[in-house]
């Protein structure tokens, strides 16, 4: 209903104002002024309705106010033309209501000024001491709006021609700033009239009216723009006269946007020398307004200013910037009991944001800052918000970017109290933040003390929280991404120092053991390395004498022997004997005879009683068959034990076919190249006749049941066959040519028996031969000449 | 010209973080044909991180990796050339060229593949050509006690193949390059 009539009578009067208009229009182009006043009164009579809404009434307002400008012009070209201004000034006078009188004076006012044949000072004056006699809020408001807005061309503003005089300056200045107080206080006044208006026209307009506000704000632009407004003005007189209006208007919404007006349309530089006063007017304003809003666009002006001009800098330690904003938001958040804690991180965020762009060098301000979070959520106790988690997120991510050096977080001793408010989920998220920015940006972290501290922010991945498992809830594969981005993060763990490093090792092996045994298996193997490489540059370097005692390999090897012990009792059994395989050969290195043996047999144990599953078991054996291999620390006693038992490994594997190649790759553990006295042509030879007896059992369970496949154990034969044929080649004076005659017959024979044709493994073997008979150098030809072969095929 | 990728143990996380950085913005996607690996990558993330430099992605097992499905052993056909792949803690003694020649008669194959020793390494022999293309992150090896980041790059064309290796050695990536030519299209060795 209401919209209805809004829209009929925006439409009458809309069509009257046009109507006026166009007459007036005529009338200009004939140069009648008598008409043209006449109706140009008439037409601004359609803006002394009442029954417009505001919205409705500004649309009514624009349409009239554009029309004026033809009349402007035209008077304009009449005092061009010889008319006194004086006179038109009088006989605009006689417009019969005020309303369309004053609009008029304004437009007259406004050429009189540009005339210069009077001060502009006292026109000014007049106009805006004569705009009072309207007092309905609604139409003042305009009415002062159309003033502002017409004389904005001619008061002296930066870069126009009309330069004058300080005094000039003053004059403007008093013009906008007492037009600005009477707009302020008559867009106030809409707010609270009306009882008499029903409740929904009320709330309507109320919003209505939040976008008029801008018209006041207005103001405050054309402040900004007046030539002559220089610091100590704006500090004297803009400022406080200002304040003054938005504190006494003691409207919410006002005082909430000219703040945020104040804030974007003066310099920056302005508001850092009156920052007192600035955020001193913020506790007076009413309880309602959003001061965070506020002080958020001012601390975010001010951290720009601090980015694009170095100069400025100083300045803000001068003022003492940071403590000032830290106490007004101190205050603040005190005052404001119901604040909600996303509220108040927020606050704290763009305090933060300031102080990184202003005082980077300071850490004690930016432990400041995060100390008087902790305070305030301190009060308010633990959150289970998730707009405060993600605000308590970016508030330390803050200094992460802006640093990129994890080192210098360590630093900060409030940090990780700000962490302690997050959830357990948010946390870890948080934890791999930091972890990311070390593995970005290629961060060092370079003593034992860091490393404890950098321990404490993540140890919600580290270990089960506060003896919560919450496995059950947790992806594997999330998990599991956790896990190897701590993996990762040990190898930025580092010291070049020998003394220090090893310090290291042991900080990170406390932490890593409070994992539990689903991380332990994901954690320890990077610690592992990381000490078999200190142990290497250890052996590399001088011996310390007046090193502690946990800088020696054997040292370390005894720490790695306890700690690859806990994974076995974690059930990652494979995975430990692997390691204890490594700390072996390290050892060997060493040459630490008993510690090498020691890992041995906690490797055999581990693969006696833990390692069941038949593939696992064959690995295993191959690999402590190549580390034994390569073996040289051992003395002969010790070199047997080992190797006997692995060769009993081999025998016992589940699948006779992997029984026959185990077994012939022990041959090699009874020979090894590098001279001594490793080289048991015997025994060699006894291995490999073993795995041939294995090989033929093969084959007979093999031809017994026809259908299967023969052609597998052949190939067994072929791979003795080359294994024969490397140890004849490295002089193994128990390899017979007669021995590979024989098994090359065995071979021919029952390849003959199989259905499908010799395999290609025998053709290049034998290939190979003949190309090693042909050779030039003597030696392996000779040895070769040895073995008389009847070609088939 | 066919761009095959080799490259292998690279240990992440237990030995190494990552790649190199340098290494990392040369292998651009959608450059090379073929992706060989000799294994132990260990993580999926670096199965998923190579399956986006190309697609057509051959691993093998090696001892310390996650994925229990890889196959010890793979052999493919490459234009005119055979290769095979094994991460090589199977050929023992670990790194023996006469060792690894066997295993290459075995899978009867022109070129062989294989890691664990963390030593770029390429050679003829009478089988056939083998290579390694080292650690692709520079990891810690009980076998080789000083290891530069390595990795091969393939270049097969018809019955010629260049064999670049690109090696970080103090910060910097040098190149360098080796030849290998087949004497026929039979699968016997030149």
């Amino acid at each position: 209903m209401i919209a209805d009539d809004d829209e009929k009578w925006l439409a009458a009067a809309t069509a009257a104002v046009k109507q006026n208009a166009f007459y007036m229009q005529r009338a200009i182009d004939s140069n009648n002024l008598k008409d043209a006043l006449k109706f140009s009164a008439q037409m601004l009579g359609e803006l002394r309705t009442s029954k417009l809404s505001p919205h409705k009434y500004y649309e009514l307002y624009i349409r009239a106010s554009d029309e004026l400008r033809s009349l402007e012009m035209f008077f304009r070209d009449e005092t061009a033309r010889g008319c006194s201004i004086a006179e038109l000034y009088e006989l605009v006078q006689h417009a019969g209501n005020i309303l369309p009188r004053l609009y008029l004076l304004c437009t007259i006012g406004s050429v009189y000024i540009k005339s210069k044949d009077v001060a502009a000072k006292d026109i000014l004056k007049d106009l805006v001491e004569m705009c009072r006699a309207v007092q309905h809020p609604l139409r003042g408001l305009f009415l002062r709006s159309y003033l502002a807005q017409v004389t904005r061309d001619k008061l002296p503003s930066i870069g126009s021609e009309l330069e004058g005089d300080t005094e000039t300056h003053m004059d403007a200045l008093e013009f906008v700033l007492q037009n600005f107080t009477e707009m302020n206080k008559l867009w106030v006044r809409m707010q609270h009239q009306g009882p008499t208006r029903e409740k929904e026209k009320r709330e309507k307009e109320r919003n209505e009216l939040r976008d008029l506000v801008m018209t006041v704000g207005k103001n405050l632009h054309i402040l900004g723009q007046l030539e002559g407004v220089d610091l100590v003005v704006y500090r004297d007189t803009v400022l406080p006269r200002i304040l003054e209006q938005v504190v006494n208007c003691k409207d919410e919404l006002a005082q909430c946007y000219l703040m945020d007006c104040i804030i974007q349309v003066f310099p920056d530089d302005f508001h850092l020398q009156t920052l007192d006063v600035l955020l001193g007017a913020c506790p007076q304003l009413q309880p309602s307004v959003d001061i965070k809003t506020v002080l958020s666009g001012l601390m975010e002006r001010l951290s720009n200013y601090a980015a694009s001009s170095v100069e400025a800098l100083p300045n803000f330690l001068q003022v003492d910037a940071f403590s000032k904003l830290n106490h007004a938001i101190g205050k603040v958040v005190e005052a404001q009991v119901d604040l909600p804690a996303s509220s108040s991180v927020t606050l704290y965020l763009f305090l933060l944001k300031f102080t990184l762009h202003v005082h980077s060098d300071r850490l004690d301000y930016v432990d400041q800052v995060l100390g008087s979070c902790v305070s305030q959520l301190s009060a308010t106790g633990k959150l289970c918000d998730d707009k405060a988690s993600k605000q308590i997120v970016a508030f330390l991510s803050a200094p992460l970017e802006k640093f990129n050096d994890v080192v210098t977080i360590l630093k900060l001793t409030n940090y990780p109290r700000v962490m302690e408010y997050l959830d357990h989920d948010t946390n870890k998220a948080m934890a791999i933040i930091i972890i990311q920015s070390i593995l970005k940006n290629d961060t060092r972290i370079a003593t034992a003390d860091e490393v404890d501290a950098l321990f404490e922010l993540i140890k919600g991945l580290i270990k089960d929280f506060d003896g919560l498992t919450d496995n059950d809830e947790i992806d594997e594969e999330d998990f599991q991404e956790e896990q190897n981005s701590v993996a990762r993060l040990v190898h930025f763990l580092y010291n070049d120092d020998p003394e220090e490093m090893p310090k290291i090792i042991f900080r990170i092996r406390k932490h890593i053991l409070t994992g539990g045994p689903k991380r332990l298996p994901l954690t320890i193997p990077p610690l592992v390395f990381s000490a078999l490489k200190l142990i290497r540059r250890m052996r590399g370097g001088d011996e310390n004498p007046f090193g502690d005692d946990t800088s020696t390999p054997q040292k370390i090897l005894q720490l790695l022997t306890e700690t690859v012990e806990v994974l076995a009792d974690a059930s990652a059994s494979e995975l430990a004997l692997r390691l204890y395989l490594q700390c072996a050969q390290a050892a060997n290195d060493c040459e630490l005879e008993t510690v090498a043996y020691e890992f041995f047999t906690k490797a055999y144990l581990l693969y006696e009683e833990e390692i069941s599953d038949s593939k696992a078991q064959v690995t295993a054996l191959r690999l402590i068959i190549g580390t034994l291999q390569r073996m040289r620390v051992f003395n002969v006693e010790n070199r047997d034990i080992l190797t006997h038992k692995a060769t009993g490994y081999s025998a016992k594997l589940l699948k006779k076919p992997d029984q026959c190649r185990a077994v012939y790759e022990c041959a090699h553990l009874y020979w090894a190249e590098e001279g001594e006295n490793l080289k048991d042509g015997e025994r060699v030879v006894l291995c490999l006749k073993r795995a041939q007896k294995i090989a033929d059992a093969v084959q007979k369970m093999a031809n017994a049941s026809r259908g299967a496949s023969s052609t597998g154990s052949v190939s067994l034969y072929v791979e003795l066959l080359n294994k024969y044929l490397y140890f004849l080649e490295k002089g193994n004076p128990q390899v017979t040519g007669e021995t590979i005659q024989s098994l090359a017959e065995l071979i021919r024979s029952e390849t003959k028996k199989a259905e499908s044709g010799a395999g290609t493994f025998i053709t290049s073997t034998l290939r190979y031969m003949e190309f090693q008979r042909q050779q030039e150098d003597g030696g392996m030809s000779e040895k070769y000449q040895k073995i008389k072969m009847e070609w088939f095929e | 010209m066919v761009l095959v990728l080799a490259l292998g143990d690279l240990h992440v996380p237990h030995r190494a973080a990552d790649l190199p950085p340098k290494f990392k913005s040369m292998l651009v996607p959608g450059k090379i044909q073929h992706i060989i690996c000799t294994g132990n990558l260990c993580i999926k993330e670096i199965h998923d991180y190579l399956k986006t430099i190309c697609p057509d992605l051959h691993i093998v097992r090696g001892e310390f990796d996650e994925d229990a499905r890889y196959p010890d052993t793979k052999t493919l056909t490459i234009g005119q050339f055979k290769l095979g792949l094994c991460h090589g803690h199977q050929v023992i003694p670990w790194g023996d060229l006469d060792s690894l020649a066997m295993l290459q008669r075995q899978l009867d194959v022109d070129i062989l593949v294989t890691g664990h020793t963390h030593q770029f390494t390429a050679y003829k022999h009478e089988g056939g050509v083998v290579i390694n293309p080292g650690s692709a992150t520079g990891a810690y090896s009980s076998i080789n006690q000083d290891v530069n980041p390595s990795f091969v790059l393939m270049d097969i064309d018809g019955l010629r193949v260049v064999v670049y290796v690109y090696e970080l050695i103090d910060g910097e990536v040098k190149v360098d390059k080796i030849d290998f030519k087949k004497a026929s299209t039979s699968t016997s060795a030149p």
